[in-house]
């Protein structure tokens, strides 16, 4: 088990004809992933060769849909085009999308956020790294060797930081059961909640590492709810502790959310209910596994 | 992005959002006749700098005459002001906005800006103006009122009243801040605006709702499809260094520590900073090169940390996924060479082919210090640089 992708995930690439998208869907499909198809409006009928496989580029998401049964789809769509694509997956009946695109207009992503509310469509990201089940299935720009199937999951706001906290572990013997790389955007897809209520069910998952990061107060949140609904063991790190304070987002930003956004008061909120807080960005591996063993 | 209060109350006014007369100049004959053309005898001139606190800082001043606005615009330009937002160095004066000035009788908060926590666009309102919104959160939250607004149907009607009445703008006050709200709603999403704050909106002593300060702030993401709001960008209020990081893709945070960064990735490079601290050391920036940095964006990474007179030395920290590690190296050697390097450097290098990489660095012949994990990372360059002060 893992949650939400494994071996009988079939993904589409949007995007797949650009050399983003080609490249890193020919590192998913090297993975093991099974990348169904592409699409790239105008390019229908083309085909791309993954991993020595002739790979079915289509006009829309639709017909892509229609044609191989791809149910997730992966984004790597410019910006300024990202938000009508992941509407687009969405409306062809994609059940879980993964947008890896940065730098898409916040105001572009509120509009998706409130087209999906109230669907069963589930978005990742966007500006994320994606989403790994070890040995099963890799979708995004995470590098594949590094992870190892195994019993902890991790949720994290950060790329690279997770990579970091995936090798701690890897590098002691432990693997991990799924990883998601939730983004770093102010309005996103699923949060630290959505996917503890997934990794909660999941009889893969022993233990869960959250990374979170200055900004926003869905880490105090998590911590709530952990208390109340999580019964396996997690560990956790906030990046940004030394980071000067309104660099980013104005006070008023801080306020609305209601939290300070800040580090501080966010290792406490985790630590208050009872989640062991990493001191340092080395030591998130280490705390995890001192809970479990 | 941020830009002027004279730019954001140009941008209001076009809007049919209340602002004072006035204009900017950048001389004081300018001044002059801006104030003659606004034909009253109550003035104010106002530096403008990107930063809040001016007032305290003696940025803004009031005055009857067009002469006297000349003259405090003549103190103004060129004068270094400090605020609490400045920092320590200040920033120089190079235009001020002369107005009309008004008589206050009442002094209220307004703000739009996207909450995260809902994913909408929200109102921030307040009777308590004129002060820092974050002292009326802590000392009487309930003075604040909230609204979010459904990006589906755009703000309505009754929430405007709604924000209207929660300012104690009924009565007379009511059908012109409905049309005011309404259409700072409009202003926010045209302008693919991050932070629309208005500190104080004023009701003025003719009965009127004014917005007197101004500051908005576009969302980067965005600017893309914006080319009139880019080109308000003012480079004189930013960062040198991180004017020239922009440059090359690079995104750059210029602190005040000692021991420059290089890192990849948003969240392990705070996290560096963070590891820098707790070993004792100070990190003089925040610096993400991204996923995709090539041999001339390391070199010109390398170039804004040498150019810092404060750095005593540099890490370097890459978790190479789906970049090499041996291409780091690589450039890492080529940017040591080209920029003569006089400060301790400490490199990590993790991931894909790093035994390539280290090798690389090994062989280069050059006093670069490796380093195994983040924690001997930071450990050894915080003793290099504090050996190197």
């Amino acid at each position: 088990m893992s949650i939400l992708v494994d071996q009988n995930t079939r993904l589409i690439i949007q995007g797949l004809t650009g050399s983003a998208g080609k490249f890193h869907a020919e590192q998913c499909a090297k993975y093991g992933t099974n990348v169904v198809g592409g699409v790239t409006p105008g390019r229908g009928g083309e085909t791309v060769e993954l991993n020595g496989k002739k790979t079915p580029v289509f006009n829309t998401v639709a017909a892509a849909v229609r044609e191989t049964a791809a149910n997730v789809s992966c984004i790597f769509v410019p910006a300024a085009f990202a938000a009508d694509a992941i509407l687009e997956a969405a409306d062809a009946g994609i059940e879980l999308v993964i947008a890896i695109t940065e730098g898409i207009p916040v105001l572009d992503m509120v509009k998706v956020k409130r087209a999906l509310a109230g669907t069963t469509v589930k978005l990742i990201g966007p500006n994320c790294p994606g989403i790994i089940t070890p040995g099963a299935c890799k979708i995004g720009i995470m590098p594949g060797y590094i992870h190892k199937p195994g019993p902890i999951g991790i949720i994290s706001r950060s790329g690279t930081l997770t990579y970091e906290a995936v090798w701690q572990l890897t590098s002691r013997g432990i693997g991990q059961s799924t990883c998601v790389g939730i983004g770093g955007d102010p309005v996103k897809g699923l949060d630290f909640i959505d996917l503890l209520e997934l990794f909660e069910t999941d009889p893969q998952t022993e233990g869960v590492i959250i990374i979170g990061e200055i900004g926003g107060n869905a880490e105090e949140q998590a911590a709530a709810w952990i208390k109340d609904n999580f019964t396996k063991p997690v560990a956790a790190f906030i990046g940004g502790a030394t980071a000067p304070p309104g660099r980013r987002m104005g006070h008023a930003g801080a306020i609305i959310s209601g939290g300070s956004g800040k580090a501080s008061d966010k290792i406490a909120a985790l630590e208050a209910a009872g989640i062991a807080v990493a001191k340092t960005p080395a030591d998130i591996g280490e705390t995890l596994i001192n809970l479990i063993k | 992005m941020n830009i002027h209060e004279y730019q954001a109350k140009d941008i209001l006014r076009r809007y049919g959002v209340p602002v004072p007369a006035g204009n900017v100049a950048f001389t004081p004959a300018e001044a002059e006749q801006v104030a003659r053309d606004l034909k009253t005898d109550q003035l104010v001139v106002k530096a403008q700098i990107h930063a809040g606190g001016r007032g305290k800082a003696g940025g803004v001043k009031l005055c009857k005459t067009p002469e006297e606005a000349g003259k405090l615009a003549k103190e103004m330009l060129g004068k270094i002001l400090v605020t609490h937002q400045t920092g320590p160095a200040g920033k120089e004066v190079k235009k001020v906005l002369v107005a009309a000035a008004t008589g206050i009788k009442k002094e209220l908060y307004l703000s739009i800006l996207v909450d995260r926590a809902v994913g909408r666009p929200s109102f921030l309102a307040s009777t308590e103006g004129g002060v820092d919104i974050e002292t009326v959160a802590a000392n009487t939250p309930e003075k604040i009122v909230r609204e979010a607004i459904d990006p589906a149907t755009g703000m309505l009607p009754y929430q405007a009243r709604k924000i209207a009445f929660g300012l104690g703008l009924g009565g007379e006050y009511l059908q012109s801040t409905v049309t005011m709200l309404l259409n700072l709603y409009k202003a926010f999403v045209d302008t693919d605006a991050s932070m629309i704050e208005i500190n104080p909106l004023i009701i003025s002593e003719d009965n009127k709702v004014i917005a007197l300060d101004a500051k908005i702030g576009f969302d980067d993401n965005a600017l893309f499809r914006h080319k009139d709001i880019l080109a308000m960008r003012d480079l004189n209020e930013e960062d040198p260094r991180e004017v020239e990081a922009s440059k090359h893709n690079l995104n750059y945070i210029g602190l005040d520590g000692n021991i420059a960064c290089m890192v990849n990735g948003a969240g392990l490079a705070m996290a560096t900073m963070d590891i820098i601290k707790h070993y004792g050391g100070n990190p003089a920036n925040f610096l993400d090169v991204g996923g995709g940095a090539t041999q001339e964006t390391v070199t010109e990474a390398f170039k804004i940390l040498c150019s810092d007179k404060n750095v005593n030395g540099i890490l370097v920290n890459i978790f190479g996924g789906i970049m090499k590690c041996d291409v780091i190296a690589t450039g890492i050697i080529g940017a040591v060479k080209e920029v003569h390097l006089n400060v301790p450097l400490v490199v990590r290098l993790e991931g894909t082919n790093v035994e390539l990489g280290k090798k690389l660095l090994k062989e280069s012949g050059l006093p670069i210090i490796t380093a195994d994990g983040l924690a001997d990372a930071a450990q050894k360059i915080v003793a290099a640089a504090k050996k190197a002060a």
